[in-house]
């Protein structure tokens, strides 16, 4: 097992959250961008969400039902394993990121191939799979069209979902005119930027390689235990072409996509479509259990990955994050998301889902800054269809992040303000101090910018000048004879 | 050790505050939510049928003696007139005119090649507007309503199931299922849905809604 630091999740180099933010915020275009796309799926998802008088149970059922496969993991995992065994698959275990990518290139490998059509997947985002193939020399071609939005720009992914929700309509133009003969069939000439052209233009340049690719790579969306029935929930019809044209079939998922039975997915069917993209039902959802004659693969392997799973799965607490599946509700109604944007997180896993979920995955030494991502104002928690109480886990890892901290100026100030209230004669001097101070460095009766440390309080507060005299020395002076 | 043996060490490590005697079904889950969000004596299929055209699909509705005129006067309308036709199509249901069927087997270049498919289902939903394929008699492979752009599709009354769990419970999990809502679409633009990418850009519906013989297909 590698260290937490090194499963992927987290972009290297990337700033803290708080330096990123404050450069995102700057970006008008970006945020006129988040704002259209967020307003356009919040309204679809409140209207499709009450359309069901029972969403609160459903929500029930769905935490019930996640909480009882994280309890059991280990016998579900191993159940789905002879299901999927059972049914003509080939089920593989991978510790941690860079296992899994070892056994994805060798399987890639040994078929003889040079290239692999994928489905948007977030574990393989997680665990850099498109890198890790392409130092073996194997093109990874991205058939979500947001991913390809993202691929052809040389990008990083922004939300769970729409990848690219940070481009508008004619930036996306413009990368298809400039990138796409390099990738392969070039963009039709005098490409406009109506949606419908650039999907059509999508259709066009991926079609060539679904007909003719041997091998493709998915992720999951549930893993059922008891039939080893594997289901991928999406739109476009690339998955569908990557699922049931290619000859070999790899699919990479976190051992929490697992749920225990076939009727479950009643559930998660009803629950996921409504909350990700506000539609009744997604244009597709394939369901397979290991191979068909005839139809489809004729090779499937499951790559059941760990990759931090487990160490989240270790704290009472945090646990429940890996419940998730993956729907995005809670970013498209945060408001520090809706502001910063997907890439201020500096993880694939953006947003509030991702500040409890990141730190988890790679150790909160290694994301500190995210579980502060938040104004803890609930709406995540509201809108999450497995109700995971971000809120809750977002205070757990702060207090984490704090303890595992090495001392630093703050907690040195907060021992030096102890002992001088501690000490009347102490107290009497600081605020003497204070008040000489405080009015040399007021303007107005206010305290505006501080110098140094103390910048990071002032800069967004003012403070009330001390006053030239304390209580306390006002009492002594006028009162105290009296008494 | 292997990495199964390490993976499933730390689940057990990771799950030291379960009780070592607690079962899966300890864990209770509450199943209050409705099994169907039509009303008792709610007109299934007329929901089914306003559901599927919600999503910008076209949806026919006829009898059993109108079938063979209502796929004409769909695939007319379509313009198709290279259609696969999947092993257990009934081929009295095939209208007279131009069109030229082509049976399985059918390689990938030769369903790129034709313009639909033409397919029988094995269930539907109707609170969603979904239809499901199993690869059963009428269905053909996966592949043959995925390739080309248009896909006909006749599903009698008696497969329409109300809701999602009453669909579920009807299909067979080891058989290679696709749930389809409507023509191929996309979000992925500002979060607006468009249709038409990958999928058939044109989904026809056709609902038969009196069958003189419930049990078949």
């Amino acid at each position: 097992m590698s260290k937490p630091g090194s499963r992927g999740v987290v972009w290297l180099g990337s700033p803290s959250f708080p330096d990123a933010a404050r450069e995102a915020l700057g970006n008008t275009r970006l945020r006129a961008n988040l704002k259209r796309a967020t307003t356009t799926i919040r309204d679809k998802r409140l209207a499709v969400a009450s359309e069901l008088d029972d969403w609160e149970q459903l929500r029930d059922a769905a935490t019930a039902i996640k909480n009882r496969t994280a309890r059991h993991l280990d016998r579900y995992l191993v159940q789905l394993e002879a299901a999927v065994t059972a049914a003509g698959g080939t089920v593989h275990w991978a510790s941690d990121a860079a296992e899994a990518n070892r056994i994805v290139t060798e399987l890639v490998q040994a078929t003889g191939e040079r290239e692999v059509v994928k489905i948007k997947s977030m574990a393989t985002q997680e665990i850099g799979l498109n890198e890790a193939l392409a130092e073996a020399g194997i093109t990874a071609y991205e058939t979500d069209l947001a991913e390809l939005i993202v691929q052809l720009g040389d990008d990083r992914p922004s939300h769970i979902l729409v990848p690219a929700i940070h481009r508008n309509r004619t930036e996306i133009r413009d990368l298809f005119t400039a990138e796409m003969a390099h990738w392969g069939q070039p963009a039709p000439e005098n490409l406009g930027d109506d949606p419908r052209e650039l999907a059509e233009a999508a259709r066009l340049h991926l079609r060539e390689k679904f007909l003719t690719a041997k091998v493709a790579v998915s992720g999951a969306n549930f893993a059922v235990a008891d039939t080893g029935t594997v289901v991928v929930v999406e739109s476009e019809g690339n998955g569908r072409m990557c699922l049931t044209l290619p000859e070999t079939l790899i699919t990479v998922m976190g051992i929490e996509k697992t749920v225990p039975s076939w009727s479950d997915l009643e559930v998660f069917l009803q629950l996921l479509p409504r909350s990700s993209t506000g539609e009744r039902m997604n244009p597709y959802t394939s369901t397979w259990t290991g191979t068909t004659d005839g139809d489809g693969p004729r090779e499937f392997h499951l790559v059941l990955l760990d990759n931090g799973r487990t160490d989240t799965l270790a704290d009472e607490v945090g646990r429940q994050v890996l419940g998730c599946i993956r729907c995005s509700a809670c970013l498209n109604v945060c408001p520090v998301f809706e502001r910063t944007g997907g890439h201020a997180y500096g993880s694939v896993y953006p947003g509030p889902i991702g500040a409890v979920l990141t730190p988890q995955l790679v150790g909160v030494e290694n994301a500190a800054s995210l579980p502060f991502a938040s104004t803890l104002c609930g709406a995540c928690y509201d809108a999450c269809p497995v109700k995971i109480d971000i809120p809750e886990v977002l205070a757990h890892l702060r207090a984490k992040a704090v303890e595992r901290k090495p001392r630093g100026a703050e907690a040195l100030a907060m021992k030096a303000a102890a002992t001088v209230l501690d000490s009347p004669r102490l107290l009497s001097a600081a605020q003497k101090a204070a008040a000489l101070g405080g009015r040399a460095l007021a303007r107005e009766g206010r305290i505006g910018r501080l110098p140094g440390p103390l910048h990071g309080w002032s800069d967004t507060r003012d403070t009330p000048a001390p006053p030239a005299e304390s209580f306390r020395s006002w009492w002594r002076k006028n009162r105290e004879g009296e008494r | 050790m292997s990495s199964r043996e390490a993976v499933l060490g730390r689940i057990r490590a990771a799950l030291a505050d379960v009780p070592a005697d607690e079962r899966p079904d300890d864990v209770p889950v509450p199943r209050t939510y409705r099994r169907s969000h039509t009303e008792p004596g709610e007109d299934i299929v007329a929901l089914f049928a306003e559901r599927v055209a919600d999503y910008r699909a076209n949806v026919t509705r006829t009898d059993q003696a109108g079938l063979p005129a209502a796929i004409a006067a769909a695939l007319t309308a379509s313009g198709a007139s290279n259609l696969a036709l999947p092993s257990g199509f009934p081929v009295e249901l095939l209208p007279p005119g131009d069109w030229q069927w082509h049976p399985e087997p059918l390689d990938v270049q030769a369903l790129n090649a034709l313009d639909g498919a033409c397919t029988l289902a094995a269930a539907g939903i109707a609170v969603t507007g979904t239809i499901v394929l199993d690869a059963g008699p009428g269905q053909g492979r996966r592949a043959l309503t995925l390739v080309p752009d248009y896909h006909l599709c006749v599903i009698r009354a008696g497969q329409i199931a109300a809701d999602v769990p009453d669909a579920l419970a009807r299909l067979d999990p080891m058989l290679p299922l696709t749930f389809i809502s409507g023509p191929s679409a996309t979000s992925d633009i500002e979060l607006d849905r468009v249709e038409g990418v990958h999928g058939p850009r044109t989904l026809h519906v056709v609902i038969v809604d009196h069958p003189t013989h419930p049990e078949q297909p």
